[in-house]
């Protein structure tokens, strides 16, 4: 199974001028442990939103590409965020789902991933076309190369990934200044 | 119903949206209701914005923050139902402090056929109060562009949260 510091590690290797939102959670020291980046915008809550903080983003920006990476249990709980998404069509977001079937802050209770729900039938179902599911390295690298330009359509990968938990990398909790560092760096007004 | 008026006269949703077009709003995130159909239908209708339709408000919120990550201006359209579906959401507008401007159509308050819409109608402004989102409130017509003016200021100017509450008086009860 694929490990997921692996996963994210290559995927933002080459990012190029990718943009990155994280999701409540192990998704978030992913991301950090990858390298932190005045482009990284971890979410320490707001659960449900990673893929949505990423779509205004990308319509904001058009131009570059923008990576969510998240949970199977944050997307579960904005699963509406695929039928919103597909409405607005932005050909730069890449949505990337970890899926360990598992709540992996909360004692590792089984999700509804887990338990059968298949969330790339239900990005297809709300009419993301480009949904697929990844569980090997030549998949990653597939779509690490893909990630890194605006494509022709919104993306969403679900990666099947080893529920061990990796140590904890931290990046900063402070939202102002994850904000403001991440407008600066896009030269956008605060 | 959606804010038609005698001719001679700007109909509110009309002023709305020449604020927002003032204020160079983007981004309109909404969830449909009867009293913003009027302005939806001018957002659609406008090349220099995007209408974001969501499933549930909440939704909005984060798009919202998203939109200003990137430096677009955005604004929330809603009715006050809603409102307590975007509590713990608004916690990235208050950790970040992401400016936000919400607009809300308001149930339950005024003559209101439709008893479910009473409980969260008369806690609609103390659920944004919670989460330190500011209010402001029009029950007429005629203070309908002035006081969108002055949160859009607040908000695009001052980067704060401000949501205005669009009194069910003004907007209409619904009629079946």
């Amino acid at each position: 199974m694929l490990d997921r510091r692996d996963v994210v590690a290559r995927l933002l290797a080459d990012r190029g001028a990718a943009l990155v939102v994280t999701g409540l959670g192990a998704a978030t020291y992913d991301v950090a442990a990858a390298g932190d980046d005045a482009r990284n915008f971890y979410l320490w809550g707001a659960m449900g939103g990673a893929a949505l903080v990423g779509l205004g983003l990308a319509c904001a920006q058009p131009d570059r590409p923008v990576v969510v990476v998240t949970g199977d249990g944050e997307q579960l709980m904005g699963l509406g965020a695929f039928a919103t998404i597909a409405v607005q069509a932005p050909a730069n977001l890449t949505v990337v789902v970890l899926d360990n079937g598992l709540y992996g802050e909360t004692g590792g209770q089984r999700s509804h991933t887990g338990r059968g729900a298949d969330l790339v039938a239900v990005a297809r179902g709300c009419g993301i076309a480009d949904a697929t599911r990844i569980d090997d390295m030549a998949g990653v690298e597939a779509l690490a190369a893909a990630i890194r330009a605006v494509g022709a359509a919104p993306r969403v990968a679900v990666i099947g990934i080893d529920p061990a938990e990796a140590p904890r990398v931290l990046p900063t909790r402070d939202g102002g200044l994850l904000r403001t560092r991440m407008q600066a760096a896009l030269g956008v007004a605060a | 119903m959606d804010g038609d008026t005698a001719a001679g006269l700007v109909a509110w949703p009309d002023a709305i949206f020449a604020e927002l077009r003032r204020w160079q709003v983007r981004q309109v995130a909404y969830v449909p209701d009867g009293g913003h159909a009027r302005l939806i239908r001018a957002v659609h209708a406008d090349p220099a914005m995007r209408a974001i339709p969501l499933t549930t408000e909440e939704e909005g919120i984060a798009v919202l923050a998203g939109a200003a990550l990137g430096g677009d201006r955005g604004v929330l359209l809603m009715q006050s139902s809603g409102v307590g579906n975007c509590v713990n959401m608004l916690s990235l507008v208050k950790q970040c402090r992401f400016p936000l401007l919400a607009l809300v159509t308001m149930r339950g308050e005024w003559g209101e056929f439709n008893p479910w819409q009473v409980p969260m109608g008369s806690t609609t402004e103390a659920a944004l109060r919670l989460m330190d989102v500011e209010v402001r409130r029009a029950d007429r017509a005629e203070e309908v562009a002035e006081t969108v003016a002055a949160a859009a200021r607040m908000v695009f100017e001052g980067g704060s949260a401000v949501a205005v509450l669009l009194g069910q008086r003004l907007v209409g009860a619904k009629v079946f």
